[in-house]
């Protein structure tokens, strides 16, 4: 049984959210770059020219890369047999988030939902916890801006419209969602589970890095179909027309009901915010 | 499509001239409004009270900035989705507001207001935060401090880089999404 202190996960929770925000991933920063190259027009180049030194510059002057530096959400691998001294893990992350979202100066944006009161903190955070084998502590962390999650939707589909009725849905949320949710976007998808498990897998596929593999062979075609089909709509980067409409299409799948055919789709803007730590 | 350095607060005859295409550089005074204060502009004139800033020619940004560094008059301030504030804009216009900025797009109603009133709806670049803070030289709450970020702030500005979406011909720059291409049509 190994034993850690809390105050570990506070720290570590304040650093990635403040890292996160300003610096973008490599990842993301080569898709970028990758996909610039196959525009030919002019205003979906400009676009990728003033993202590509907005990233050069938040790293720079230590501003955060949007202004919406997200809600703050988590998932948790926790190793069943690891034991935590000091606070409540929830209340300790919430306190790394407090931290990290002042000394960062990042942007608050976090509200009650009927008086629209800022809670001044971007907290509460949402934290997805799974208990593992072994004692490790895995915390992933993804700053969610509020334009693309508006962007999201989850339906449920009936068995018969299969793998085709799944690439419409998405193919239409995205052809309606449009230059809203700050494309070119990265699609999340969850496909199975239950109505709330589908939103989760769609979430968690979003961590993944962008032009990784899906291990599964008949997914990661799947992944690549679908990215094909987006980027034919033409919307292009900020909705001005281009190839790159998407980035990247993510797919997480679980076992559903006999009945059901569970469908998520995660909308991720441009600015893919996101880190994990092993404590 | 053509490029223009203009004054803010926008004249009547400015925002008129705009075509969806054109590139704005915008200087001058500005005022940042979003979701919550919106909400409460429109109940200050339900109850027939004065607004915090002047309307005539004014360009409203809906932006929640993040908060300042040291030595910097604002942090990260790209905009925000504009169709939540659809059903404020149009009476906004209708009292003399000129021009918002934002990004993605706009409904009938507020197309049919720019027509109605001779404005424009002008995007900048969503997740550009950073860079474009760098074309804000001072920034103030003027009201509803309370809101935090949601506060409304005046910006100045000099050379704020902006693209008009919607013009007051109804000329709308967004590409429709080929739905024919993917077998959705």
């Amino acid at each position: 049984m190994r034993t850690l202190n809390t105050e570990r996960i506070v720290d570590a929770v304040a650093a990635m959210c403040v890292h996160a925000n300003r610096y973008l991933p490599e990842d993301v920063q080569k898709s970028f770059a990758h996909c610039a190259a196959g525009e030919s027009g002019a205003a979906a180049k400009e676009i990728f020219r003033q993202l590509t030194e907005n990233y050069k510059l938040a790293a720079e002057s230590g501003l955060p890369l949007c202004q919406d530096t997200g809600l703050a959400v988590f998932f948790v691998e926790m190793g069943q047999d690891l034991r935590l001294e000091g606070l409540n893990i929830r209340d300790a992350i919430n306190a790394g988030v407090r931290k990290g979202y002042e000394e960062g100066k990042l942007r608050k944006s976090v509200c009650d939902p009927f008086s629209r009161a800022n809670t001044k903190d971007n907290t509460p955070a949402v934290i997805h916890f799974d208990v593992v084998p072994g004692d490790g502590l895995k915390i992933a962390f993804m700053a969610k801006g509020g334009g693309s999650e508006n962007m999201s939707r989850v339906t449920m589909l009936v068995p018969a419209q299969g793998w085709e009725g799944i690439k419409k849905f998405v193919l239409q949320r995205v052809a309606e969602a449009g230059p809203n949710p700050c494309p070119p976007t990265v699609i999340g998808v969850g496909i199975g589970g239950t109505f709330d498990y589908a939103p989760i897998l769609a979430k968690k596929a979003l961590m993944r890095k962008l032009g990784d593999s899906n291990p599964d062979p008949k997914l990661d075609a799947m992944e690549k179909e679908l990215l094909a089909e987006i980027n034919k709509l033409g919307i292009g980067p900020m909705g001005l027309g281009g190839t790159t409409t998407s980035l990247d299409v993510k797919i997480a799948v679980s076992p559903c009901h006999i009945a059901s055919l569970p469908l998520a789709v995660n909308v991720q803007c441009h600015s893919t915010r996101h880190e994990e730590v092993e404590l | 499509m053509a490029e223009y350095h203009l004054n803010a607060p926008l004249s009547d005859g400015d925002a008129r001239k705009l075509r969806a295409g054109d590139v704005v550089y915008l200087t001058g005074i500005i005022y940042t409004a979003r979701d919550a204060a919106h909400k409460r502009l429109i109940d200050l004139l339900d109850a027939g009270k004065e607004l915090p800033f002047p309307l005539k020619g004014a360009v409203i940004y809906y932006v929640g900035p993040a908060p300042a560094p040291e030595g910097r008059p604002i942090g990260s301030a790209g905009p925000t989705t504009s169709y939540r504030m659809d059903s404020y804009a149009p009476r906004l216009h209708s009292l003399g507001a000129k021009a918002s900025i934002g990004k993605g797009k706009r409904d009938e109603a507020v197309k049919q207001a720019l027509k109605d009133h001779g404005g424009v709806y002008f995007g900048a670049t969503g997740g550009a935060g950073a860079l474009i803070s760098m074309r804000i030289e001072a920034a103030r709450v003027v009201a509803f401090d309370d809101l935090g970020t949601e506060a409304i702030r005046e910006l100045k500005v000099k050379e704020f880089p902006l693209l008009v979406i919607n013009d007051a011909c109804g000329g709308d720059l967004y590409v429709q999404p080929d739905l024919k291409a993917v077998g959705l049509e």
